[in-house]
């Protein structure tokens, strides 16, 4: 759908002899109204793709001392000294990227088997607060989840969770060490829960648009539902749903306040996710009132500018891939 | 034959009980998450919580009405910033938007309404509080005016889009120009849709807490001037629940609730809203 080409039709009038003022505004189409009101809302759209380059701009800007001063090996190093006005920002990069990688795979099998169920298997009545439900997980403030995280999640995990995982797996490197509450895994564990619900409403839209004939033929050629699901309708809409999961992956990086309240905020690079560890967002969220010399917030914003240009760039490559399937829909954009 | 059948029924069965059980599971953390917000905050709710201000640490009693007091304002500034700009950005798309330029503005809204709140908040540090020399509630709440933005032009545009092309063709049709159809008849039959999305808007951004970090700062004192630093119940939660008393965590439970109380009942309004008017769209 797109706007109406149509433009006023010009009126029976023109053709007679009448006063000239009105019948020459309309034969030119576009009167002076229509003028002003397309420049007004071409303005105000033109306010995000300023906000953006200004946003960018800004951060560049205000990150560039410390662009210059440690160059790539900001990348790499992991050392973070204010005081000797030292930066390398390796384990917050690490810790976002192991964090959100976690939470990706708790979360995308079951917002998928939240998606499959009410498209496929649900019973009608059920599909609509069900998927109401899931959706009012995104409604959550961050600061609630972080809240709920430090003193429901953590006891839980430390009662019922962490001795079992140590049991089977405590001879690997990836469940050592003393486990103190605030950990990679009470983030990832958090992160999960806060992405499942934009994962399954996009998963869900996309699976909607899988035409029934798909799942009829599967059916008729004997096919078992479960069969018509996974070998017809999922990988028919295999695009989209790869578009929901790194949708996903988009909103578990740029996760701030609840991580910060969770993950131990470490600068540390550890394999075990007993451990406390570190992200991007948590650190600017401790650290930036704290900053005290100019280069140490210049490498804050630096951080801030990676973390906005990942997303940015997870997120566009996420969009591209839905919009392949539901074409311009603002599927997961609506809040709820 | 047989067995392979009935192994291939069984798998089927298996999975259709799996995928129900995940949904099960996805309902119960908000279900669990809900439960103990009540569970916990609902004893703390009382009329001092409500009328007082934050009492100095260590001692008992206290409220957070300097901080409902102050979502309310930080909030109701932002929707004054971001609304305009986003429903007219809706109303571009929906109109104009067939264009290079609709394209644009359209994938960099979506881009945008994931980007983390965090760094819109340092963004408006430099803008805002860096050249004042001080911490506003007025940076909040343009932190917070620009991330509604991208979400109120996405759901506006879908909102005008709904409108049946046959009223706006009427109205062209009897010589009206296009920009007041466009305002008149369009967005007027639009409006309510325009609404709801407007309130699920506000209810995100009442609950973000990181861009308020370095900007509305919070504030332990009631105020009401914008230009000040301000408390909101967001970075109340949020000092309240890493703070060691036992004290704080129980304030911290109470607006927890207050404030999750706040976003449900908008997200509730407007679902009945589009109920009321386009049926159980989704």
């Amino acid at each position: 759908m797109t706007a109406l080409p149509i433009e006023p039709v010009p009126s029976p009038a023109d053709d007679t002899e009448r006063p000239r003022g009105p019948t020459w505004r309309l034969r030119r189409g576009i009167n002076t109204g229509d003028r002003v009101y397309r420049a007004i809302l071409t303005m105000l759209a033109l306010a995000l793709p300023l906000l953006l380059v200004t946003l960018v701009g800004q951060l560049l800007v205000s990150a560039w001392p410390s662009i210059r001063r440690f160059g790539f090996h900001f990348l790499w190093s992991s050392v973070w000294d204010p005081v000797a006005g030292v930066f390398g920002a390796a384990p917050m990069i690490f810790g976002t990227l192991v964090s959100s990688l976690l939470a990706l795979v708790i979360a995308v099998p079951l917002a998928l088997g939240v998606a499959i169920y009410l498209t496929e298997f649900a019973p009608k009545w059920l599909r609509a607060p069900v998927a109401f439900l899931v959706e009012l997980l995104a409604a959550i403030p961050s600061v609630v989840y972080g809240l709920w995280g430090v003193f429901v999640l953590i006891p839980f995990l430390r009662g019922y969770v962490v001795p079992p995982l140590r049991a089977v797996l405590g001879w690997t490197p990836f469940v050592s060490g003393v486990f103190y509450g605030n950990s990679l895994l009470a983030g990832a564990i958090i992160l999960a829960i806060m992405i499942v619900p934009y994962i399954a409403a996009v998963s869900r839209e996309i699976l909607l648009a899988v035409p029934a004939t798909q799942r009829e033929a599967a059916l008729a050629m004997g096919a078992t539902r479960w069969e018509a699901v996974w070998t017809t309708v999922v990988p028919y809409g295999r695009t989209g749903l790869m578009g929901a999961v790194i949708l996903g992956l988009g909103r578990a990086l740029g996760e701030t306040m609840a991580v910060t309240m969770l993950i131990g905020n470490r600068h540390d690079i550890g394999l075990s996710v007993l451990q406390p560890a570190y992200t991007m967002a948590a650190a600017i969220a401790n650290e930036f009132s704290e900053a005290t010399t100019s280069l140490y917030l210049s490498a804050l914003f630096e951080v801030g500018l990676l973390l906005f240009l990942v997303t940015v760039l997870v997120n566009a490559f996420a969009r591209l891939l839905i919009w392949r399937v539901a074409r311009g829909t603002a599927v997961g954009s609506r809040a709820l | 034959m047989n067995a392979r059948r009935l192994r291939r029924r069984l798998v089927s069965g298996l999975m259709t009980s799996l995928v129900g059980l995940l949904s099960f599971l996805a309902v119960l953390a908000l279900v669990l998450i809900l439960a103990h917000l009540v569970a916990k905050g609902a004893s703390s709710l009382d009329w001092s919580f409500f009328t007082k201000n934050p009492v100095p640490a260590g001692q008992a009693g206290g409220g957070v009405a300097n901080a409902i007091v102050g979502t309310a304002i930080i909030v109701g500034v932002a929707a004054l910033i971001g609304l305009p700009v986003g429903i007219g950005t809706g109303l571009y798309l929906a109109e104009y938007g067939s264009g290079r330029l609709g394209w644009t503005v359209r994938f960099l809204a979506d881009v945008l309404n994931g980007t983390p709140s965090i760094v819109v908040g340092i963004f408006a540090w430099t803008w805002l509080v860096k050249p004042m020399g001080h911490f506003s509630a007025l940076a909040g709440s343009v932190s917070l005016g620009v991330l509604m933005v991208p979400m109120i032009a996405r759901t506006s545009e879908e909102m005008v889009r709904l409108v049946p092309h046959s009223l706006r063709e009427a109205a062209l049709a009897l010589g009206y120009p296009r920009w007041r159809t466009s305002l008149r008849i369009v967005a007027r039959t639009a409006l309510a849709g325009i609404v709801t999305g407007c309130l699920v808007g506000v209810a995100r951004i009442a609950g973000e807490t990181a861009p308020l970090l370095f900007t509305a700062l919070g504030n332990l004192n009631f105020s009401t001037s914008i230009g000040e630093p301000m408390q909101t119940l967001s970075l109340q939660i949020y000092a309240y629940a890493t703070g060691p008393f036992e004290e704080w965590h129980r304030l911290a439970w109470a607006a927890a609730l207050v404030l999750m109380g706040l976003v449900l009942l908008l997200a509730l309004v407007a679902r009945w809203a589009i109920r009321q008017r386009h049926g159980a769209t989704r």
